[in-house]
């Protein structure tokens, strides 16, 4: 135990002093930042206005949504099919916005039919819009309220999107901010495993064409060695995630605030400039900007509570582990197979598929977490760490969860004993590179 | 006499080829022992048998009359012939950490290693990667990590490649003087002269059978012909009319004022007998009885070995 520490230290200190560490520290909440604000940045410039038809069946909403500077809303009488026939040869509105009867009592029964998809800031205002007039409806139907049916009166109304294609069938797509939080923490399992797992492997082809391999397992057996890189790295790993998000937590905060600070500077601005018309009416008008944007941000903050975050980060944990160490010691079997890092295309190939193939699955599921093939590689664990992690903040059941948990732990130890066995035979063979019948025999061979 | 090691029936079959068959080799503590044989032979696989890396398919070994177990390793060091260091770690720290992970303290492991680093000057390059040593300072690093826990024994394998002669001399006076401490070590090389140098025993292995095994004395003495280097002055013809048909002139040639002949004595004939027939004849100036190099010898067995198996390729 006292040596495979040892090794676990070795393999995190010279990686963590290596110049690309530190250098991917500092780049990567760089690149996190402009990932997450560039695209806030961009959306808050886009003003295209949506103009929503609304095909209201309760009758309770009629002229009661309120528009602002984004949607604003029509009331048509006639029926879906209809309004829909209509979106999409190209009338008048933008979307169509259907309220069922059962609204009141099934909040999340709300559809949105579209063309182009309506910008989320606008369907979380028109779910909150909605959210506002069932609660006064049924604000009016009590009379007699206790605290606890006051708490229960705003519904958690969620607009399912449909996007409708020519040929006039729609595609739903739950969209929003959950499956956005799942898909960047996917992402960056999706990164990590590749960028860490070949880590691992140029670890094991460093030592083997360095000729140091032989001198080490006189000390140690072949299997502490490789796990002994394997956990190392993941450490690196885990450090380096630490560092990406405190990092970008800081800067976007900082980058928040100069916003801020740039905001009411130009606020003072206008006011010192419009002091001299008629300041009163003007500090209105800003006052009334302001209470939109805090809104907005209040609206967004409402969202993300809505996200189960002590269950997100840890399944993040468990699914970032799990995938990097189920692949990492498949990256090692290959590093022990061949001579050079040149040598690893034919055998790196069967790993990445899997891979890539969840993060093009990815874009399916995202707008289907609850479909057939979102059920199926969220359990096989070659895919289920990446397209898990997209399910799980916008709700998976329990006993999912645990088959897929449970399925990714027994691979691992499955291919870490694979990996074992072939790399202890593996790390002594120079001068020829591998083919997968011997790989093979290395699996069943005896020590 | 104890024996450090003892390898019984040993018996490791690779999937397409048996590396060792059937293989008894007894090491004897405090002598320096070598294993020889051509390239492919074995020798690598049983070094790898010994300490650990692989284990045999049968057969059984003994460290100091215990079976060979995990906590064995501790007292075996060894230099594979495949040796190397993390390139781009720095000297010191790489050296620190080879010798943490044979067990010895932090401690412990800075004080001796300081002590060798100055004893084969190399103490400056404490600090420097490894990658700017030269070859043979290299091999100087490689050689301290591999004695620093003062194993009991110790194996290496080709340990004279890649140092340049003066190197190569320290090395083998660390050899010699760590024997005198007490020290057993199993050399594996090709390099005849060195066996027959600092070598006490051998073990012969080719085609993964141990085909020779032994002190080298009395292997030379096993496999003396009976052949005998004769000097004298006189008359070359005179010298083969006074040799009987017990003998056999091998070769002759003239040196200067002295002629001289190699003979070969059959049926347990002594070289006094010899002298006795000659001596009447010519002036001998000398006889000297001519001793089978290693070199020979294992060529010759190897040759002798191989022999069957060429044939039945034809």
């Amino acid at each position: 135990m006292n040596k495979i520490n040892l090794i676990i230290k070795r393999e995190y200190l010279t990686r963590v002093k290596k110049k690309s560490f530190i250098i991917m520290s500092l780049v990567g909440p760089i690149l996190i930042a402009a990932l997450m604000i560039v695209p806030a940045w961009l959306a808050s410039e886009d003003d295209d206005l949506q103009n929503i038809e609304v095909i209201d069946e309760t009758g309770l909403f009629i002229n009661e949504l309120k528009a602002n500077d984004e949607v604003s809303f029509s009331y048509e009488f006639r029926s879906l099919g209809e309004a829909q026939k209509d979106l999409n040869s190209g009338g008048k509105y933008t979307a169509v916005l259907h309220i069922p009867k059962v609204v009141v009592t099934l909040p999340q029964t709300v559809q949105i039919f579209y063309k182009n998809k309506p910008k989320r800031s606008s369907i979380d205002h028109m779910e909150n819009e909605i959210a506002k007039v069932i609660e006064n409806k049924k604000l009016e139907d009590l009379h007699n309220l206790s605290l606890d049916q006051i708490s229960g009166l705003r519904p958690d109304v969620r607009i399912v999107a449909n996007k409708l294609s020519a040929d006039g069938t729609t595609e739903k797509s739950a969209g929003g901010l959950a499956v956005g939080v799942g898909f960047f923490l996917a992402f960056v399992i999706y990164l990590f495993i590749f960028l860490f797992g070949v880590q691992v492997m140029r670890g094991v082809i460093e030592e083997k064409t360095n000729r140091i391999v032989e001198v080490i397992i006189s000390s140690v057996k072949p299997f502490q060695l490789m796990m002994g890189k394997i956990v190392g790295i993941a450490m690196v790993a885990i450090t380096q995630v630490f560092i990406w998000i405190v990092f970008s937590t800081l800067i976007i905060a900082g980058v928040q605030q100069v916003f801020k600070e740039d905001l009411m500077a130009s606020k003072k601005e206008q006011l010192q400039q419009m002091d001299q018309f008629n300041p009163a009416a003007q500090e209105a008008k800003i006052a009334e900007k302001d209470s939109k944007n805090t809104s907005i941000a209040e609206e967004i903050n409402e969202k993300l509570s809505r996200i189960n975050f002590p269950l997100v980060i840890g399944c993040f944990i468990f699914y970032f582990l799990g995938g990097y160490l189920l692949y990492g010691s498949l990256f090692a079997a290959i590093g022990s197979a061949v001579d050079s890092e040149s040598d690893t295309q034919q055998f790196m190939f069967p790993i990445t598929i899997p891979l890539i193939l969840s993060i093009v699955i990815a874009q399916v599921v995202i707008d289907n977490p609850d479909g057939d093939l979102a059920f199926w590689t969220s359990i096989i664990p070659f895919t289920s760490p990446i397209i898990m992690m997209i399910r799980i903040p916008v709700g998976v059941v329990p006993w999912q969860l645990a088959l897929s948990m449970v399925s990714l732990i027994l691979t691992f130890i499955g291919s870490t004993w694979m990996a074992g066995k072939i790399y202890r035979t593996g790390i002594l063979m120079y001068g020829k590179k591998a083919s997968f019948k011997e790989l093979g025999k290395w699996l069943v061979r005896k020590s | 006499m104890s024996s450090i090691l003892r390898a019984e029936n040993i018996v490791k079959q690779y999937a397409s080829h048996r590396a060792l068959d059937d293989v008894s080799i007894e090491i004897p503590t405090g002598c320096v022992f070598g294993l020889l044989g051509p390239n492919g032979a074995g020798k690598t696989s049983f070094i790898r048998i010994i300490n650990q890396i692989t284990g045999p398919d049968s057969g059984q070994i003994f460290f100091n009359g215990e079976p060979l177990a995990a906590k064995h390793v501790e007292q075996i060091g060894y230099l594979p012939e495949e040796r190397g260091l993390y390139k781009k770690m720095e000297v010191g720290e790489q050296a620190m950490y080879l010798a943490q992970l044979k067990g010895m303290s932090k401690a412990e492991a800075k004080k001796k290693l300081i002590y060798w680093f100055k004893k084969f000057g190399i103490a400056e390059w404490w600090n420097k990667k490894v990658e700017e040593l030269s070859k043979g300072m290299a091999q100087k690093v490689q050689f301290i990590v591999t004695v620093l826990h003062e194993p009991k024994l110790l194996i290496l394998d080709e340990p004279f490649s890649g140092f340049d002669p003066i190197n190569a001399n320290i090395v083998k006076a660390e050899i010699l003087r760590l024997k005198e401490e007490g020290t057993t070590i199993v050399l594996s090389t090709h390099n005849m002269g060195s066996v027959e140098e600092i070598c006490e025993h051998i073990a012969l292995i080719n085609n993964s059978k141990k085909i020779l095994g032994g002190a080298v004395k009395q292997i030379q003495e096993d496999f003396k012909e009976g052949v005998y280097d004769i000097t004298f002055k006189g008359n070359m013809i005179g010298f083969t009319n006074a040799l009987w048909t017990g003998c056999e002139l091998l070769d002759s040639k003239e040196n200067g004022t002295y002629q001289q002949a190699t003979v070969r004595l059959t049926g347990h004939k002594s070289p006094n007998e010899l002298l006795k027939a000659i001596i009447g004849n010519v002036e001998v100036y000398g006889l000297r009885e001519i001793i089978p190099s290693m070199n020979d010898i294992f060529i010759k067995q190897v040759e002798e070995t191989n022999q069957p198996k060429e044939m039945s390729h034809e």
